[in-house]
């Protein structure tokens, strides 16, 4: 597992070099691999990011705290509210001041919503790879539907922009908690169809049991979160182990599984789709309906934060999802950086995960690891 | 492998016989949510802070002149306009809004052939969303800025009216701080400051706690900062934008916490205390804010200043004229005495035309500048008036403060609506009297500050507004006055001035008083200019009319303060002082023609 692989004389004629992305339907960004192959065999595997850097982290430490509030989303696309979150929860506790209960409530609500928004992209995405497209014409319809609901609740579709350090932007709009209902009553009637289609299908079966198989030794040294992690035996979720929000005060149960291969992987993400939708349906029925959503706060215009640093996590889809903030008590910050579970499993885990695989695999094989290059390169 | 695995997936079909959910977009319209971040839209209210420009992370707002906008005091003149090839429709702009006038619709595809047209002046130019009704606004629960004024510690009012002390009582640095962080700094107050003061710098001094800086900032234009910041009648709030949803800035009172934190030893430290002397005399009339506002900025140029003042001290209207709950005097002392100390020469005791005459101080300096401000008091031009039990409101101010016993009496009615009536009902309150005051109009007609009427009605005043006093006659006791007043109804103006009172014949009162006080206003005097330089003047309604830099017809002459502004009040004067200073240099180095 952690020796190096074989030297390759590509002048041998043995081998072809084949390179996958930058721009490829099969990577789940912009990313790319360097394939060796032995026919359809992969033998070696490097992966080469920087195509979206963007150099969030930098732009960060020239703008002032609430100028940040727009930025962070950016960091993660289909996954835009844990940065918001968690921007919000550092300078929260750097200054000091505490968001109300009911803006704790629409938070959760609003990144349990995203998280079944990701996982519905990423549940196409993994059937696609593997040949199965109609599934993803249904997920990213009904992950549609879910950015109608942050359309009304927040005022965009993507970059939701609601979290605000302090609490949120608005109340929730009025019904909305139906239509949320209503979303998630189709969203749970889709699982069922995609559990018939995909999960009990040979083929797909057929292609993942065993493919991509993270020992469970490999998973600390490798800094592996999330689902990969769960997938492998562990019982670890930062919503259960450290919780933040309301989590403490939700019903869910912790999804694991043991084969640590992609089929593992793609049944744990769909058992905890179920378990968001129970979690938001809790949320619906438990949510204060009046009091503040906004704590009392300063001029934001020349807001500085007091010197401090500090670091908060957020269980993400796909894992341990931080921000690490340090400030010198001047209206920006000093330093952020942004750890993504991305970061660790596209870059080191991948080069690994794809020695010994089929071509035609590796897209499934990315997917299942569930990776968003943006986030990589902050 | 199962047999079940094989089947399953031919489930697949049973989803095709369902309606398609795409939606046909352009074909079918599609609209955005009523909340949605949209395309941008200013309404009427905006007044062009540029808050919007300063919060937007993107650069993606530069505020623009905009033609054919009516000018109003408060209102920039400029608005927003957005480079769409830059925004990314974050919408903190709506959020920060000071009048809340920029909201987004909820308009999302805009196409058009002009790629020029996607940087446009919202509110402006015309948009296809302009009569768009939705898209976000700021919720009422959701705030970037503090509203609320951090109050000042004052005095009760039984604590005010038994004494003559300070009734504000001025801000904890802790305060100072708090008020001064709502500042956006905007800088539309230093539009409309007369004085153009340097307003939000000086506010981000008071964040920073660096004083010292801040009381520079404060002597660029204005040396009389320890006064101001307790009496001005800040028209810098009135145009605050911060107004609009909540509290005004304290601008005055953040002046003078700056103020209250350097004590009088440091002036000559923290501001300088050298002075090259160029060889050249100026001659300053009148000894109240705008003389010596003037004798400061020449000597600040190095001009010898000699300032000659009727009265046995200096500080005018400041010092005669108000009273010393609302400006002590020692307060007032530590603004004289830093000008004083920088070697400008005070001749009290000295009326011009009665003790020297005006010509000699033509002849004796290079330049005059004159701010002997109005100190006769307007007649109520009612019958009976004479008499001795009719006291003017400036009178009894001076005597005050001059520490004499005004002889109010027990039972006062004040006549007039502006400070000077309000500060002679609170000092007869404080001499032990009860106090009517008849106002012609209604009270929010009242010229005083809103705060003046609020104290004196705190402190026991009886204002009775729209009450014309009609003839004042001889009362059984000789020690009293009898005062015959009327009702008024307001009667709205055809010219579409303000509403105009109306006596009431048949709505008659007589009351009995042991004085009355006549505040209705005051007017200049000017005869000690001989006859010979008035045709070179200008004149109307017994004041002067300057000209560029404060200058007369008379070169020689620059004029200034409550004589020469139509504003007389402390602020307008200071400025009329700074002004003339700069003109009066220019005139002498040669740069202003006669």
């Amino acid at each position: 597992m952690f020796e190096p692989n074989p030297p390759i004389d590509l002048s041998s004629g043995k081998y072809l070099k084949l390179w996958q992305g930058p721009q490829h339907p099969g990577i789940t960004g912009n990313m790319s691999l360097e394939l060796i192959t032995r026919g359809d065999e992969v033998v070696d595997c490097k992966t080469h990011v920087g195509y979206l850097h963007r150099g969030f982290e930098k732009l960060m430490e020239r703008r002032t705290f609430i100028q940040n509030f727009p930025v962070v989303c950016r960091i993660a696309v289909p996954e835009p509210t844990f940065n918001e979150y968690l921007y919000a929860a550092v300078v929260e506790e750097l200054t000091g001041i505490e968001s109300p209960p009911r803006a704790e409530w629409i938070r959760t609500l609003n990144l349990e919503l995203m998280r079944l928004a990701s996982y519905l992209m990423w549940l196409g995405g993994i059937g696609a790879a593997f040949g199965q497209s109609t599934v993803y014409q249904w997920t990213v319809t009904h992950r549609d539907y879910i950015l109608d609901l942050f359309e009304e609740m927040t005022g965009a579709r993507i970059y939701h922009m609601y979290i605000v350090p302090g609490g949120v932007r608005g109340r929730l709009p009025e019904g909305f908690e139906d239509r949320c209902r209503d979303v998630l009553n189709r969203v749970e009637k889709l699982l069922h169809d995609v559990e018939k289609v995909l999960f009990n299908n040979v083929v797909f079966k057929t292609r993942t049991k065993g493919l991509g198989h993270i020992p469970k030794e490999m998973v600390d040294p490798y800094g592996i979160t999330g689902p990969n992690q769960r997938a492998a035996g562990f019982s670890r979720d930062l919503r259960k182990d450290a919780p933040y929000l309301v989590y403490d005060q939700l019903e869910f149960d912790l999804i694991t599984a043991t084969e640590s291969d992609t089929y593992a992987r793609s049944w744990v993400r769909y058992l905890e789709m179920h378990e968001g939708i129970r979690m938001l349906r809790q949320c619906l029925d438990r949510m204060p309906q009046d009091g503040p959503f906004q704590a009392k706060m300063p001029n934001v215009l020349h807001w500085e934060v007091p010197a401090g640093e500090t670091y908060i996590k957020a269980e993400c889809t796909r894992g341990e999802y931080g921000y690490y903030m340090v400030t010198d008590g001047s209206e920006y910050l000093r330093r952020v950086h942004v750890r993504g579970p991305s970061y660790t499993h596209a870059i080191a885990l991948m080069e690994k995960l794809a020695v010994g695989t089929n071509i035609a695999d590796i897209a499934g094989l990315m997917v299942s690891l569930h990776t968003y290059p943006p986030e990589i390169e902050r | 492998m199962s047999l079940k695995d094989l089947i399953s997936p031919f489930y697949v079909w049973q989803r095709a016989f369902e309606k398609p959910y795409t939606q046909k977009r352009p074909i079918e319209d599609r609209p955005g949510a009523p909340r949605y971040r949209g395309f941008h839209m200013n309404s009427e209210e905006c007044i062009g802070c540029g808050t919007c420009e300063s919060i937007c992370q993107n650069h993606a707002i530069d505020m623009v002149p905009v033609e054919g906008l009516e000018q109003r005091a408060g209102d920039s003149g400029l608005r927003p306009r957005f480079d769409y090839g830059r925004c990314c429709w974050c919408a903190l702009c709506v959020d920060i809004c000071t009048t809340r006038s920029l909201h987004l619709s909820n308009h999302y595809a805009w196409v058009t052939e002009d790629p020029d047209a996607f940087h446009f002046t919202a509110g402006t130019d015309a948009m296809p969303w302009n009569q768009n009704s939705l898209g976000y606004r700021r919720d009422d629960d959701y705030h970037l800025l503090v509203h609320d004024r951090v109050e000042m510690q004052a005095l009760s009012a039984e604590e005010s009216v038994a004494g003559f002390d300070e009734v504000m009582r001025g801000y904890t640095e802790e305060e100072a701080v708090l008020e001064a962080d709502r500042c956006v700094e905007c800088g539309i107050c230093v539009a409309t400051c007369p004085a153009h003061m340097a307003i939000p710098d000086y506010i981000r001094t008071v964040r920073k706690g660096d004083y010292e800086a801040g009381l520079r900032l404060l002597y660029e234009t204005n040396p009389f900062s320890s006064t101001c910041g307790r009496i001005c009648t800040h028209r810098c709030e009135t145009v605050c934008v911060m107004g609009y949803q909540g509290d005004p800035i304290a601008i005055r009172w953040l002046k003078r916490a700056i103020v209250d934190r350097v004590p009088q030893e440091k002036y000559r430290e923290i501001l300088g205390d050298e002075v090259e002397e160029n060889g050249k005399t100026v001659g300053v009339i009148g000894a109240g804010p705008g003389g010596m506002s003037a004798a400061y900025y020449l000597r600040r140029q190095g001009y010898a200043v000699t300032v000659y003042e009727a009265q046995a001290r200096a500080g005018g209207m400041l010092r005669y004229g108000v009273p010393s709950y609302r400006l002590p005097d020692n307060q007032l002392d530590k603004d004289l005495e830093y000008i004083r100390s920088l070697g400008v020469e005070m001749r009290f005791n000295t009326q011009v035309g009665r003790d020297i005459p005006f010509t000699q101080l033509l002849d004796e300096h290079d330049a005059l500048f004159l701010a002997v401000g109005l100190n006769q008091p307007s007649a109520l031009r009612i019958a009976g008036e004479e008499h001795p039990r009719v006291l003017s409101g400036l009178r009894v101010l001076d005597d005050v403060a001059s520490g004499k016993d005004p002889g109010v009496g027990k039972r006062v009615a004040v006549i007039g609506g502006g400070n000077v009536a309000m500060d002679a009902a609170r000092v007869s309150r404080r001499l032990g009297a009860e106090v009517d005051v008849l106002y012609r109009r209604r009270i929010e007609d009242m010229p005083a500050d809103p705060e003046e009427i609020r104290e004196s009605q705190a402190e026991g005043c009886t204002l009775v507004p729209q009450a014309i006093p009609v003839e004042i006659r001889n009362a059984s006791d000789s020690n009293q006055v009898t005062i015959v007043w009327g009702e008024a109804e307001m009667v709205a103006d055809d010219k579409g001035g303000r509403p105009r009172p109306v006596l009431q014949e048949d709505r008659m009162h007589e009351e009995t008083y042991d004085c009355i006080i006549a505040a209705i206003g005051q007017g200049g005097q000017i005869d000690f200019i001989p006859a010979e330089f008035r045709d070179r003047i200008e004149f109307k309604w017994n004041k002067f009319v300057p000209g560029d830099y404060q200058q007369t017809g008379l070169e020689k002459l620059f004029v200034g303060g409550d004589i020469a502004n139509s504003r007389a009040d402390a602020i307008s004067a200071i400025e009329d002082g700074h002004h003339a200073a700069r003109g009066i240099h220019r005139f002498l180095s040669g740069a202003l023609d006669g």
